[in-house]
């Protein structure tokens, strides 16, 4: 077992998704089952090979800092699931 | 003459010569739309009145003798996460069934720039995440062939539309295959462009290193015609690539003599299915008929591609999907408590399963102690994977492999075992990890099921596919046969 049930809480935790008993049970199951194909890639020698996070050699692509046409306070608020006074409104924070 | 049969380019020369008008050929979709859509359920929602009004337009300008672009008054749909201003865009979830976004995405204005009708939106696996469409949040789209089988994924929806005949085409994504895996699934030409050769802004990202959007259409013509309409840098997108586009239709040559085409033998290894190994032996058969070279070559890092993919794929799905907060847009659970408990819980409650499996498996990639042993080795491998490619391109023009092992399978078939789901996706995920071009064609039937021949080019020589492509298309009839879907 690469992970176990309390390493799926942990990781539950960290993408702030609430589980129930059951989908823990599932995920770690399933997760094991998924690394443990995921390790056929230790067979291969990769410590001279440089990675490749994105197929373009693009690299920092800028554009003038001019002022552009934008989407309005109204319009970005139009699918808030809860708004006052021009603002996103959420639970208490602190 | 039942118009809705009709290719997007035959539609285009009827309106031409004014033989239909575009609400005509908007009211023969929906009446086919009525007649079928029951069955097939490809859609996410229609945008009727709309289509009409537009419609309309396109017919004052018949009548005052203006000629129209190729894609002018065609009916056409969007698979659902391609954001269309002011119409729902769900990607077949929960989380998103509300959202109504405030701009379109460039395609979207691209197409509606280009005259085209959007019909509707087009059902989908939740946020791209899937190979059968069966991770929708709404609908179980079917496939037109055989109702029992599912259309394929995740572009499901679209591809049922194109193979229906509810629209003339339909814009699909793919980030493993899911434009090409479901066209061979439902016989329709299906590609995947290069990447950063057509636009990701409004697409809803899934994972952005591999997430490309492309046409989906009944021959190789059309797929020119719409790649003319869709291609190109957009200043909007940084992932863009800065390249001109040339003419597609340009690249229509019914001619591949000497053309060398590379058989990869890793992508005939266990699990393909007897008959779909004939029939794609048969084309590679007709193709050297027609005057290319075909010799077999190797691929040695084929069978690490999907493990890499479910790293990478899952590890930029968890940070892209992180903005489903319940915040600024998006389900929000009721009365769930503290801000923490209202993320956990709008994330619980607004996420399918697949979703959630996958966000769990990216962010433990992505942990710390587990980065370097999962994420960072899969980008390694990937590089390997690329210079595979890149070597193979050295020696051949293009290379050919089936689009997927087996035809279409049942519902509920692959469902319980996310593995054996993802292994129908073995022979088009290695191209989106090397940002290559590649096309399903249909090029036969495999127990009554359509099988697509999949076709991978060089970076930006979608060129060299469509002119192989078309080639084999004028040479053969597969593209021409439909489904019987009964008719009520």
């Amino acid at each position: 077992m690469k992970i176990s049930k309390e390493q799926v809480e942990h990781v539950a935790m960290l993408a702030r998704l609430e589980l129930t008993e059951e989908e823990k049970q599932t995920y770690t199951e399933q997760l094991n089952s998924i690394l443990e194909y995921a390790a056929i890639l230790d067979k291969l020698d990769t410590q001279d090979v440089p990675p490749t996070a994105h197929p373009l050699p693009l690299h920092n692509v800028f554009r003038d800092d001019v002022v552009k046409p934008s989407i309005s306070q109204e319009e970005a608020l139009t699918n808030a699931p809860d708004a006052e006074d021009g603002f996103f409104k959420v639970p208490k924070i602190v | 003459m039942d118009l809705t049969q009709l290719t997007a380019h035959e539609l285009s020369d009827l309106l031409a010569s004014r033989e239909a008008g575009a609400v005509e050929l908007v009211k023969a979709f929906f009446a086919r739309i009525d007649q079928v859509e029951e069955d097939v359920k490809a859609f996410n929602i229609f945008t009727r009145d709309r289509a009409l009004e537009q419609a309309s337009k396109v017919d004052d300008k018949l009548a005052r003798g203006e000629e129209l672009g190729p894609l002018e008054g065609i009916p056409m749909a969007f698979k659902d996460n391609m954001c269309t201003k002011g119409v729902p865009t769900t990607c077949s979830s929960k989380i998103l069934k509300s959202f109504v976004p405030p701009y379109s995405a460039t395609v979207v204005e691209q197409l509606a720039q280009a005259g085209s009708i959007m019909l509707g939106k087009l059902n989908m696996d939740e946020f791209a995440m899937g190979s059968s469409t069966e991770n929708s949040a709404f609908a179980k789209t079917c496939n037109p062939w055989d109702l029992e089988r599912v259309p394929g994924g995740s572009s499901g929806g679209a591809v049922a539309s194109v193979s229906a005949d509810e629209v003339a085409f339909a814009l699909g994504s793919d980030t493993g295959g899911s434009i090409r895996q479901p066209a061979a699934f439902c016989g329709v030409v299906g590609l995947k462009p290069t990447y950063g050769y057509v636009s990701r802004f409004g697409l809803i990202a899934f994972a952005s290193s591999l997430d490309q959007i492309g046409p989906l259409t009944k021959d190789v013509t059309d797929c020119a015609l719409v790649m003319n309409a869709i291609a190109g840098h957009d200043p909007k997108d940084s992932t863009s690539a800065p390249v001109d586009k040339p003419d597609f239709t340009k690249s229509l040559i019914n001619d591949v003599k000497g053309l060398r085409i590379g058989i990869p033998r890793e992508y005939f290894g266990a699990g393909i299915d007897p008959e779909v190994d004939k029939v794609i032996r048969q084309a590679i058969t007709k193709l050297e008929e027609l005057g290319a070279v075909v010799e077999e070559c190797s691929m040695p890092h084929t069978e690490y591609a999907m493990p890499t993919y479910y790293l990478i794929a899952p590890a930029e799905c968890s940070s892209n999907l992180a903005r489903y907060d319940g915040v600024s847009y998006g389900y929000r659970a009721p009365e769930s408590g503290d801000i923490v408990s209202m993320f956990k819980k709008s994330r619980a409650e607004g996420f399918g399963p697949e979703v959630k499996r996958r966000i769990m498996l990216g962010t433990y990639a992505l942990s710390s102690g587990y980065y370097d042993a999962y994420y960072l080795k899969a980008l390694k491998v990937r590089t390997l994977i690329k210079q595979d490619f890149d070597q193979a391109f050295e020696k051949f023009d293009i290379l050919l492999s089936p689009t997927a092992p087996t035809p279409a399978f049942k519902f509920g078939e692959k469902s319980a075992n996310p593995l054996a789901m993802y292994l129908s996706d073995i022979c088009t995920v290695p191209v989106n990890l090397a940002g290559i071009p590649a096309i399903s064609i249909p090029c036969g039937f495999a127990g009554g099921l359509p099988v697509g021949l999949h076709l991978m080019g060089k970076a930006f020589d979608e060129g060299t596919l469509l002119r192989v492509s078309y080639t084999f298309e004028q040479n053969t009839e597969f593209h021409k046969v439909k489904p019987s879907l009964g008719v009520k």
